[in-house]
C-alpha cells in the first residue's frame, strides 16, 4: 500500500495544486515541499525491510484476463532511485519557490513538476514493462510541459518541441523493444524478464530488441546521436533543469539500462551499442560544453558528457562497472543539480547567464561562489570530493573493459581525453563566472541571494563532501543495497575508499586534473573567444533534427497535393469508385445471386410517388449548382417520399425519424444559404469544350451504373429469405425479456445501448465544436450586409421583429401566433413519443428533434432577442444532463451486479393509478431526448447567432417606424 | 360495404398521388419561387393525406403518428422557406 501511496501522491498533489489560484505561490510550495517529503519519507519507512533484502510488491488486477495489473515492485535498486527522485523534489521544490517570479503563473509549474514527480516514481517503481513504458510517456509530456513552461519564447517551444519529438520517438521505441521482450519471455512482469536473461540472449529477436531499447535510452539520457535536445531543453527554467534534466528524467534512460543489465548484458551487441554510444557522448559533449558560452549550455553539454560515461560503464559488461554506474548517477545528481541551482542564482541576481560578459562575481556573492565552487570540483573528479571516486571507479574500468588489443588503448585514452575536457570546462565554469575583476554592465547588480535559495545547492554539496570523504560511512549501504539488488548472487567484492594505492586509475586522475588546468590556462591566455567547438561544431544535431522535420512536412504536403484534390466531383468519383470495387471484389467470386422470394404487388399509388420521387432527386442534382433555393425544396420532396415509403413497407420509427431531421435539415441548410451568394453565374467558356462534356459523360456513366448497382444488391438482399439471422433474434428476445413491443427502439437502448451511448456522445461533441468553431466565426465581408429581401423590401417585408413588442408586425403576426401556440402542443407530443417509444413508434431521438424543431420555430417567427430576453435555453445544460442521465441509466444496471447497460425494471404500485412500469431504459432514452434537444439547439441557434454580429442597424425598434 | 371502402380509399389515395405529381410539375416549372414553395407546401399536405389513406386501408394505426408529425411540422419548412424568400435569412437578430 505505501507503495500504491508513493505513486499516487504527487498526482494528487498536482491535482490540488491545478485548482490553486495563480497568487498561491507559498501554498503551491509548501503543497509540493510536503509531497515530496512524504514521498521520501515513505519510502524511507521501507528501509529496514529493503534491507534485509526483500522485495515490496503491490499487485493490483485490472484486467487479470488479458493478464494486466498495476504492479508495483520495490528492491533495493529501486528504493534508492525513489529516494533519489523524492529528495531531489523537495530540494528543487523549495529552490523554485524563490526563484519563480510573481508573475509566473505557479500553479502549471507545480503542478507539472508534481506530475512529473508521480511518473518517474511510477518509471522507478514499475514492476511491469508496459506500465513502465506508460509512464516513461508521462515523463515525456510532463517533460515537454515544463519546458515549454514560458510558452511566449519562441525558444521554449522549439526546445519542448524537440525534446517531445525525440523522447517520444524514442518511447515508441521502446513499446516496440517492450513487446518484443514480452514476446520471447511470455510476461511483461519485470520479475519474469530478469529471472530469462539466458533466453532473452540466446532468442532471435534480441538483436532487433536490443537495437530498439538503445533508441529509447539514449534518446531518453540524451545520448549521441540524440543529444542534441538536451542544451534546447535548458528553455526551460532552471528548477526544471536542474531536476528534470540533470538529476532525473535524463537517468530515466541508464536506469533503465541498469535495471535490465543482468537480463540484457553479457553480449558484444551490447557492449558496441551502449557502450560505443556512451563513449561517443562522453568525448562530444565534454568537448563541446568547453567551448559554450551560456552557463546552462555549459551544464547540460556536462549532462550529456556524464550521462555518457554512465552508459560507456553500463556497456562495459562488468559487475564492477554497474556498481560504478550506480554510484555515477547519485554522484552527478548531487553535484550537477546544485550547480544547475548555482546558476540558476546567478541568472536570477545578475540577469545573464553569458560566460564572456561575468566576471568576478565571489566578491558579491561569496556564499553562492563557495558552493558552486566545490560543485564544480566533484564535476572535475577532484580528490575527496564525490566526483572524484566515480570517476576514478571508471577510470579502472575503463583500463580493464578494453581487453589487451587496440580497445585496451583506445578506451583509456578516451576516458583521459574526456577526463581532461570535463576538468577544463569546470575549470572555466567556475573562473569565468567568479574570479577576475568585477564584472561591469551586467543588467542587474549582484548580490547574495535569499537563504532559501542557496540552501537547496548547499545542502547538496554538503552531500558532495561526506560522499566523497566518508563514502563508505554515508552511502556505502545504500548502493551496497542497490547493487545487492541489481545483481543478485553475481555480486563481487568491491571497495568504496578514497585511497586505493598508487594505481594506474589514480594516475589518470591526476594526469586529467593537470592536463584540465593546462588546456584551460591555453585556451584562455591565447584569448581564443571560445565561441565555437573546434572540428565538430559543423555537426550540429540540431539543423539535422530541423532539415528531416521540415522534410517531412514538405513531402506530406506534396503528397496530399498531388494524392488529393479539392474539387467535390473528384473526390467522390474516388470514393464511390473505391465503395465500387470493394463491393465487386467478392461478387466477381461469388457472382450475384437473386431470392426467390414472392414479391408485393406494385402499388400504384407509390408508383407515382416513387416516380415524383425520383424526378425530385434528379432535379436536386442538377439544380444543386445553379438555384439552390430549388435544390433544397426538392431534397425536401424526396425526404418525404422516402418517409412515406419508410411507413409503408413497416417501418414507422424511421418514418418519424426522418420526417423530423428533414424539417430541422431545411431549416439549417436555410440558415446557411443566408450567408452564400445567390447564384453562381458561369461565364467560364470550359462549360462546353468537348473535354468538359467527355468529363460529365463519364461522370453521368458512373453515377448510373453505381445507382443500379445499388439497387440491383439491396434487390438480392430484399429478395432472399432469412438472409439474416439477427432479425427473429432481436423478434424474440425484445418483449421477453427485454420487455419492449417495439424492436427498434429495444435495439437502441437495450440490445445496442452501448452504440447509442457511444453515438449520443459524439452528436454532443460535434454539437460543441460546432458552437466552439461559429463562436469566433465572422461571415464573409461581402454577405455581411443586410439581405437583399429587407434592404429594398422587395415583397411584403416590414422591418424585423421589436423584442420588446408581443407579436410582431407585419406579414409576421399570423405566423407567429400560430407558431407560439404550437410550442406547448409540440412539446406534449414530444414527451408522447419520447414516453411511448418502448412499445409503439417513436423513442428519445425523435421526440428531442420535435421539441428543438417547435423551440426553432419560436426562433423564426420571434427574432433570436425577442426568444432569448424572454427564455433563456442553455443547450449546452441539456446536453450534459442528457449524457449524465444515459449514463446514469447504465450505472443503475451495477446496484443489482449486472453489467453496464442492463435494463432494470421497476414495478410501482401507486394508488388510484394502479401499476406503474419504470425500466432504467426510460432514464436512458429521456437522456438521448435532453441530448438532442440540447444538440440541435446549439447547433441551430449558434448559426443563427451570426447575424447578430453583422455591424447591423441601429437598435431593433427604432427602425421600425421607418421600414413600415 | 367493406369492398367498396376498400376501394374509396384505394381510389383517393391514387388521387393524392396524382395530386404530389401535379404540384411537382408546378415545383418545377415556377416561375416565381414562391410558386415553388407554395407546390413544396401542397406535396407535404398530400403526402400526410396519402399517409391517412394508408392508415384507413391496412387499418394500423402506426401511421397516424407520422400522419400528425406531418401535420404538426409539415408546415416549418413552408415557413422557413417564406421567411427566406421574405426576409433573406431564417433567424433575424
Amino acid at each position: 500500500m505505501t507503495l500504491a501511496l508513493i505513486v499516487l501522491l504527487p498526482f494528487l498533489g498536482s491535482l490540488c495544486a491545478a485548482c490553486l489560484p495563480a497568487s498561491a505561490r507559498n501554498a503551491e510550495a509548501w503543497l509540493a515541499g510536503i509531497v515530496a517529503t512524504g514521498c521520501a519519507a515513505l519510502a524511507a519507512s521501507l528501509f529496514p525491510e529493503i534491507a534485509a533484502g526483500h522485495v515490496v510488491r503491490l499487485s493490483i488486477p485490472w484486467l487479470p484476463q488479458a493478464g494486466l495489473e498495476l504492479y508495483l515492485r520495490m528492491d533495493g535498486y529501486a528504493w534508492l532511485f525513489t529516494l533519489l527522485v523524492s529528495v531531489m523534489g523537495a530540494l528543487v521544490v523549495l529552490y523554485a519557490r524563490y526563484y519563480m517570479s510573481p508573475r509566473d503563473p505557479v500553479p502549471r509549474f507545480f503542478s507539472f513538476l508534481m506530475a512529473f514527480m508521480g511518473s518517474m516514481l511510477g518509471i522507478v517503481l514499475s514492476g511491469n514493462l508496459i506500465q513502465l513504458v506508460v509512464f516513461w510517456e508521462l515523463t515525456s509530456i510532463t517533460s515537454f510541459m515544463l519546458i515549454a513552461y514560458w510558452y511566449h519564447r519562441p525558444e521554449a517551444r522549439h526546445g519542448a518541441r524537440m525534446a517531445a519529438i525525440v523522447t517520444g520517438g524514442g518511447g515508441l521505441s521502446l513499446l516496440l523493444a517492450v513487446l518484443m521482450l514480452g514476446q520471447i519471455v511470455g510476461s511483461y512482469s519485470l520479475d519474469d524478464v530478469l529471472a530469462a536473461g539466458d533466453l532473452i540472449r540466446a532468442h532471435r529477436w534480441y538483436p532487433a530488441m536490443l537495437v530498439l531499447l538503445a533508441a529509447a535510452v539514449l534518446t531518453k539520457s540524451a545520448q549521441f546521436p540524440f543529444h542534441f535536445w538536451l542544451p534546447h531543453a535548458m528553455a526551460a527554467p532552471t528548477p526544471v533543469s536542474a531536476y528534470l534534466h540533470s538529476a532525473t528524467m535524463v537517468k530515466a534512460g541508464v536506469f533503465l539500462l541498469a535495471r535490465l543489465w543482468p537480463a540484457l548484458a553479457g553480449t558484444e551487441l551490447w557492449f558496441w551499442l551502449i557502450c560505443g554510444g556512451g563513449a561517443a557522448s562522453l568525448l562530444l559533449g565534454a568537448a563541446s560544453a568547453t567551448f559554450q558560452r551560456d552557463m546552462k549550455a555549459v551544464l547540460a553539454y556536462s549532462t550529456v558528457s556524464h550521462l555518457g560515461l554512465i552508459t560507456m560503464l553500463l556497456g562495459m559488461n562488468s559487475e564492477l562497472a554497474l556498481i560504478a554506474a550506480v554510484f555515477h548517477m547519485m554522484n552527478h545528481a548531487t553535484f550537477k543539480a546544485s550547480l544547475f541551482m548555482a546558476t540558476g542564482i546567478v541568472d536570477h541576481e545578475t540577469g545573464t547567464r553569458d560566460l564572456s560578459r561575468l566576471s568576478g562575481l565571489r566578491h558579491a556573492m561569496p556564499l553562492t561562489a563557495t558552493v558552486a565552487f566545490v560543485a564544480a570540483g566533484a564535476m572535475a573528479g577532484v580528490p575527496l570530493l564525490n566526483g572524484f571516486l566515480s570517476k576514478e571507479m571508471f577510470f579502472t574500468e575503463s583500463l580493464q573493459a578494453g581487453g589487451t588489443g587496440g580497445l585496451g588503448i583506445a578506451l583509456p585514452a578516451l576516458a583521459g581525453l574526456a577526463g581532461v575536457f570535463s576538468v577544463a570546462y569546470s575549470l572555466r565554469f567556475i573562473h569565468q563566472v567568479f574570479f577576475g575583476p568585477p564584472a561591469t554592465a551586467l543588467p542587474r547588480t549582484p548580490r547574495e541571494p535569499t537563504r532559501g535559495m542557496l540552501l537547496p545547492s548547499a545542502l547538496l554539496v554538503l552531500g558532495c563532501l561526506l560522499i566523497g570523504m566518508l563514502p563508505e560511512r554515508t552511502v556505502g549501504g545504500a548502493l551496497a543495497i542497490a547493487a545487492h539488488a541489481l545483481l543478485g548472487d553475481r555480486l563481487p567484492d568491491y571497495r568504496l575508499a578514497i585511497w586505493h594505492g598508487f594505481t594506474a586509475s589514480l594516475l589518470m586522475s591526476f594526469v586529467a586534473l593537470a592536463g584540465g588546468t593546462a588546456l584551460y590556462v591555453v585556451l584562455y591566455v591565447r584569448g581564443r573567444a571560445l565561441r565555437r567547438t573546434p572540428l565538430i561544431s559543423r555537426l550540429s544535431g540540431k539543423r539535422g533534427f530541423d532539415v528531416l522535420n521540415v522534410t517531412i512536412f514538405r513531402g506530406a504536403r506534396r503528397f496530399v497535393r498531388t494524392a488529393f484534390s479539392q474539387r467535390l466531383q473528384v473526390q467522390l468519383l474516388l470514393i464511390v469508385g473505391a465503395a465500387a470495387v470493394a463491393a465487386l471484389l467478392p461478387l466477381w467470386r461469388g457472382g450475384l445471386a437473386f431470392g426467390d422470394a414472392p414479391l408485393t404487388p406494385l402499388d400504384p399509388t407509390f408508383a407515382m410517388l416513387w416516380l415524383a420521387g425520383a424526378i425530385c432527386a434528379v432535379g436536386a442534382a442538377v439544380q444543386a449548382k445553379f438555384h439552390r433555393l430549388m435544390a433544397l425544396i426538392m431534397v425536401g420532396c424526396v425526404g418525404l417520399v422516402t418517409s412515406l415509403t419508410f411507413a409503408w413497407f413497416s417501418a414507422p420509427d424511421l418514418a418519424l425519424t426522418q420526417l423530423t431531421v428533414e424539417v430541422i435539415t431545411t431549416v439549417l441548410i436555410l440558415l446557411g444559404l443566408r450567408w452564400l451568394p445567390r447564384r453562381i453565374q458561369f461565364q467560364e467558356p470550359l462549360r462546353h469544350t468537348l473535354r468538359a462534356r467527355l468529363r460529365r459523360s463519364r461522370d453521368a456513366a458512373f453515377a448510373i451504373a453505381i445507382g443500379v448497382g445499388m439497387a440491383a444488391l439491396a434487390f438480392a438482399m430484399l429478395t432472399r429469405p432469412g438472409a439474416s439471422r439477427l432479425g427473429p433474434f432481436f423478434l424474440q428476445n425484445a418483449l421477453e425479456p427485454a420487455g419492449g413491443r417495439n424492436v427498434v427502439n429495444v435495439i437502441l437502448v437495450d440490445f445496442r445501448a452501448f452504440d447509442t451511448l457511444g453515438e449520443i456522445t459524439v452528436v454532443g461533441i460535434v454539437a460543441l465544436v460546432v458552437y466552439a468553431l461559429l463562436r469566433r466565426f465572422r461571415p464573409a465581408a461581402e454577405s455581411i450586409d443586410v439581405p437583399r429581401a429587407q434592404r429594398e423590401g422587395l415583397i411584403g417585408g416590414g422591418a424585423h421583429a421589436d423584442p420588446r413588442a408581443l407579436l410582431p408586425e407585419g406579414d409576421l403576426k399570423i405566423p407567429a401566433v400560430l407558431g407560439r401556440l404550437l410550442l406547448p402542443l409540440a412539446a406534449l407530443v414530444s414527451v408522447y413519443f419520447l414516453l411511448r417509444g418502448h412499445d409503439a413508434p417513436g423513442g428519445g431521438f425523435v421526440g428531442g428533434l420535435i421539441l428543438a424543431t417547435a423551440m426553432i420555430v419560436q426562433y423564426m417567427v420571434g427574432g433570436a432577442l425577442w426568444v432569448e430576453s424572454r427564455l433563456r435555453i442553455h443547450p449546452q445544460v441539456w446536453i450534459a444532463l442528457g449524457l449524465l442521465a444515459a449514463v446514469a441509466a447504465g450505472l443503475a444496471a451495477w446496484f443489482a451486479a449486472r453489467p453496464f447497460l442492463t435494463a432494470q425494471v421497476l414495478e410501482l404500485h401507486a394508488p388510484l393509478i394502479g401499476t406503474v412500469h419504470l425500466s432504467s431504459v426510460l432514464l436512458f432514452d429521456l437522456g438521448v431526448y435532453l441530448l438532442v434537444v440540447g444538440a440541435a439547439l446549439l447547433m441551430l441557434v449558434a448559426l443563427a447567432h451570426q447575424s447578430l454580429r453583422s455591424p447591423r442597424r441601429e437598435l431593433p425598434g427604432a427602425v421600425d417606424g421607418a421600414a413600415l | 360495404m367493406n369492398a367498396i371502402f376498400q376501394g374509396a380509399a384505394w381510389f383517393a389515395s391514387l388521387c393524392f398521388a396524382l395530386a404530389i405529381l401535379l404540384a411537382l410539375v408546378r415545383l418545377l416549372r415556377g416561375p416565381a419561387a414562391q410558386d415553388r414553395v407554395l407546390a413544396f407546401d401542397a406535396i407535404y399536405m398530400n403526402g400526410m393525406l396519402t399517409l391517412l389513406m394508408l392508415g384507413i386501408r391496412s387499418g394500423s394505426l402506426v401511421y397516424f403518428g407520422t400522419a400528425l408529425l406531418i401535420a404538426l411540422f409539415g408546415f416549418v419548412g413552408t415557413v422557413a422557406l417564406a421567411k427566406f424568400l421574405l426576409r433573406g435569412e431564417v433567424i433575424e437578430p
